[in-house]
């Protein structure tokens, strides 16, 4: 990449080309890096998709924060969609938080999600450093055991006999336990680990330093950015999980917020003020709640996301291309 | 655990040193291995073992140990032509043609027309868009779509405002295809450029301007260079896919049965499901789960031999 970017940085935007050509056919036309810069038609045509696209992803998320927002009065009008409200309206919000399902199913999420984002991590690093050391008994025949396992899929039916055998129906460790170390993380960390470099840990090592002593006090203090993009690809994969809810829990009490979402969202079963915990002679409209409810899981996708995106592309092609 | 600088440890691998004493040695990063390796173990390999109850009547107050064997009965069931079974086979090869006819080329189109982005500004603000609806769930995702394009959604709130005949996508059988196809395309075409972008800022910048100077233009040097720099990804994913295409959007379908039905929504991974775990039939979900993984192993194996007789990398080599 690097090469690519710092040369078109130079050059971007219409700034001097550094290298200029000729391009065949008698137009004229800057050449960078060998690549022709792109006509006018070109780049309006690239303009365009890249405009619609990115509206296609944005305009949606835009009117469900409006719809939640809006008053009663306006959603009931517009007959469910609002793309922008007259006025803000936070009463589907305090509803949703007054103590019923919604509350409860988000309070099962965050539990979830950072219970299983820690042991995840923990399982996930001490693996990953054991994997990274060459050379020690055992190593190369576990690190096959791990490389083999991306390559097939138990399925549904055993995955769920195992986690009944193990007791863990209608538990909420059955979210977590069976999805806490995926094999292809594993297989990023460690390739971090590998490339540490053997002069430190052998000066630790001479130090008297044990084991643990280095994974805890060198592997994983170097390895932050990495540990940083596997967690939250973790965190992401636990507060998403829809499936395993669905088939390893009966009872809705202990249902997380994807599948409140699908019940009252997806599903359109009506939400009364009994599910919510409330005693209102009024809800607002049903589109609101759902709205409502549906920006409460996106938030906090939204603010990982940042912190996320400026790592994943190093995190994910570590893995793909160091392995 | 401490250990005499004496002894040199792990790195220069001793190979003259007995089992025990190597395993003596090195038990610290054997402890460290064991609880995630108890995980995968557990989870991926051992789960392999209920496979078994394929070729059981399984009943789940019996368990495996006492459940009645019936060899393969549980399969004759199936080849025997079940009209459920094989409307979901049929459903599931349909919409894995279309996944590979329509959602595969997209995001190769989409990494072309980023890289070929000169401004790097751009670039990035795009990426961070389209990469954001890979991390939504597919609840998310489904919900969304409904709300766009339901019958009170943003979509059709528009039309009937401007006086058009509003469109009956969601619930609606005939549209179902179009439908999932184009929520995996706005799900994941831009987070699968990563992959294809990183490919393609390796190909040798020399050969560009080697062709520039022969004459190429912008489109014969994609035709030239750039594609044939990207083959081997495309041919890796692809065979990565064909070993995939027996289990299609289990958690975007299962969502999505109630509204349109069975009849064009019901595919291998969802039948496994309905049949298992909401039915009551075990053994005969579990003989399909078998015999769908048995043939996707098979399919990736051949693939890859497939690619090496046209000369390509493919995903190993043996």
């Amino acid at each position: 990449m690097s090469t690519v970017t710092t040369t078109r940085q130079t050059t971007g935007r219409g700034g001097t080309p550094r290298a200029r050509g000729t391009a065949p056919g008698g137009r004229r036309r800057p050449v960078v890096d060998g690549v022709a810069l792109p006509g006018p038609f070109e780049r309006t045509v690239k303009a365009v998709v890249l405009t619609v696209a990115c509206a296609l992803v944005v305009l949606p998320f835009v009117g469900i924060v409006s719809t939640s927002l809006a008053t009663p009065e306006q959603v009931t009008e517009a007959g469910g969609f609002v793309l922008l409200p007259t006025g803000i309206d936070l009463s589907a919000y305090r509803m949703i938080f007054a103590g019923g399902v919604v509350t409860q199913a988000l309070w099962v999420s965050v539990v979830v999600t950072s219970v299983g984002t820690a042991l995840s991590l923990a399982l996930t690093t001490t693996l990953g450093w054991a994997l990274s050391r060459r050379g020690a008994f055992g190593v190369r025949a576990m690190l096959l055991v791990v490389l083999v396992s991306l390559l097939f899929n138990p399925g549904i039916i055993p995955s769920y006999l195992v986690v009944q055998r193990l007791g863990l129906l209608d538990t909420l460790w059955a979210l977590i336990v069976p999805t806490s170390v995926s094999a292809f993380n594993v297989v990023v960390v460690r390739a971090f680990f590998v490339r540490l470099p053997a002069e430190i840990l052998d000066a630790a090592r001479i130090d008297g330093a044990s084991e643990w002593q280095l994974f805890r006090r060198i592997g994983l203090p170097l390895s932050k950015p990495v540990l940083a993009v596997v967690g939250l690809f973790y965190g992401v994969g636990y507060w998403n999980a829809f499936f395993n809810a669905l088939l390893y829990l009966s009872d809705a009490s202990r249902w997380p917020l994807q599948l409140v979402l699908r019940t009252y969202v997806v599903d359109g079963a009506q939400l009364g003020s009994q599910d919510l915990g409330i005693d209102a002679a009024s809800l607002p409209p049903q589109t609101s709640l759902q709205m409502a409810i549906l920006v409460v899981s996106v938030v906090p996708v939204l603010l990982v996301y940042p912190f996320l995106q400026r790592h994943f592309a190093q995190g994910m092609l570590t893995g793909a291309v160091k392995g | 655990m401490k250990t005499s600088p004496a002894a040199p440890r792990a790195v220069p691998r001793q190979r003259t040193l007995p089992w025990r004493r190597r395993l003596a040695r090195d038990r610290a990063v054997l402890l460290l291995a064991l609880p995630g390796m108890a995980v995968i173990v557990v989870f991926q390999y051992l789960a392999l073992g209920g496979n078994v109850i394929a070729f059981q009547d399984y009943q789940p107050y019996l368990g495996i140990e006492r459940s009645l064997w019936v060899g393969f009965e549980n399969f004759q069931i199936l080849f025997s032509g079940d009209p459920e079974f094989l409307n979901a086979l049929r459903n599931t090869l349909a919409i894995t043609l279309l996944q590979t006819v329509f959602v595969f080329p997209a995001p190769i189109v989409l990494a072309l027309l980023l890289h070929s982005l000169v401004s790097n500004r751009v670039r990035q603000v795009v990426q961070s868009v389209l990469y954001l609806p890979h991390f939504l769930s597919w609840v998310i995702v489904v919900a969304v779509f409904q709300q766009v394009l339901g019958g009170a959604g943003l979509l059709n709130n528009f039309l009937r405002a401007h006086g058009w005949q509003p469109v009956d996508v969601i619930g609606n059988a005939d549209a179902f295809y179009a439908l999932i196809t184009s929520q995996v395309i706005w799900k994941d075409t831009g987070w699968a450029t990563i992959l294809f972008l990183a490919v393609l800022a390796g190909i040798d910048r020399s050969l560009y301007e080697a062709s520039a100077v022969d004459g190429a233009s912008r489109w014969r040097q994609t035709w030239h260079v750039t594609l044939p720099g990207m083959r081997p990804i495309i041919v890796m994913l692809l065979i990565l896919k064909l070993g995939d295409s027996l289990s299609v959007g289990f958690e975007q379908l299962i969502l999505q049965q109630q509204a349109v039905g069975l009849g064009v929504s019901d595919v291998l991974d969802t039948y496994v499901y309905n049949q298992g775990v909401l039915g009551g039939f075990w053994g005969v979900a579990a003989a399909v789960g078998l015999v769908k993984g048995a043939i996707g192993l098979v399919l990736v194996l051949v693939a890859n031999k497939t690619a090496h007789a046209f000369g390509e990398e493919g995903v190993y080599r043996a």
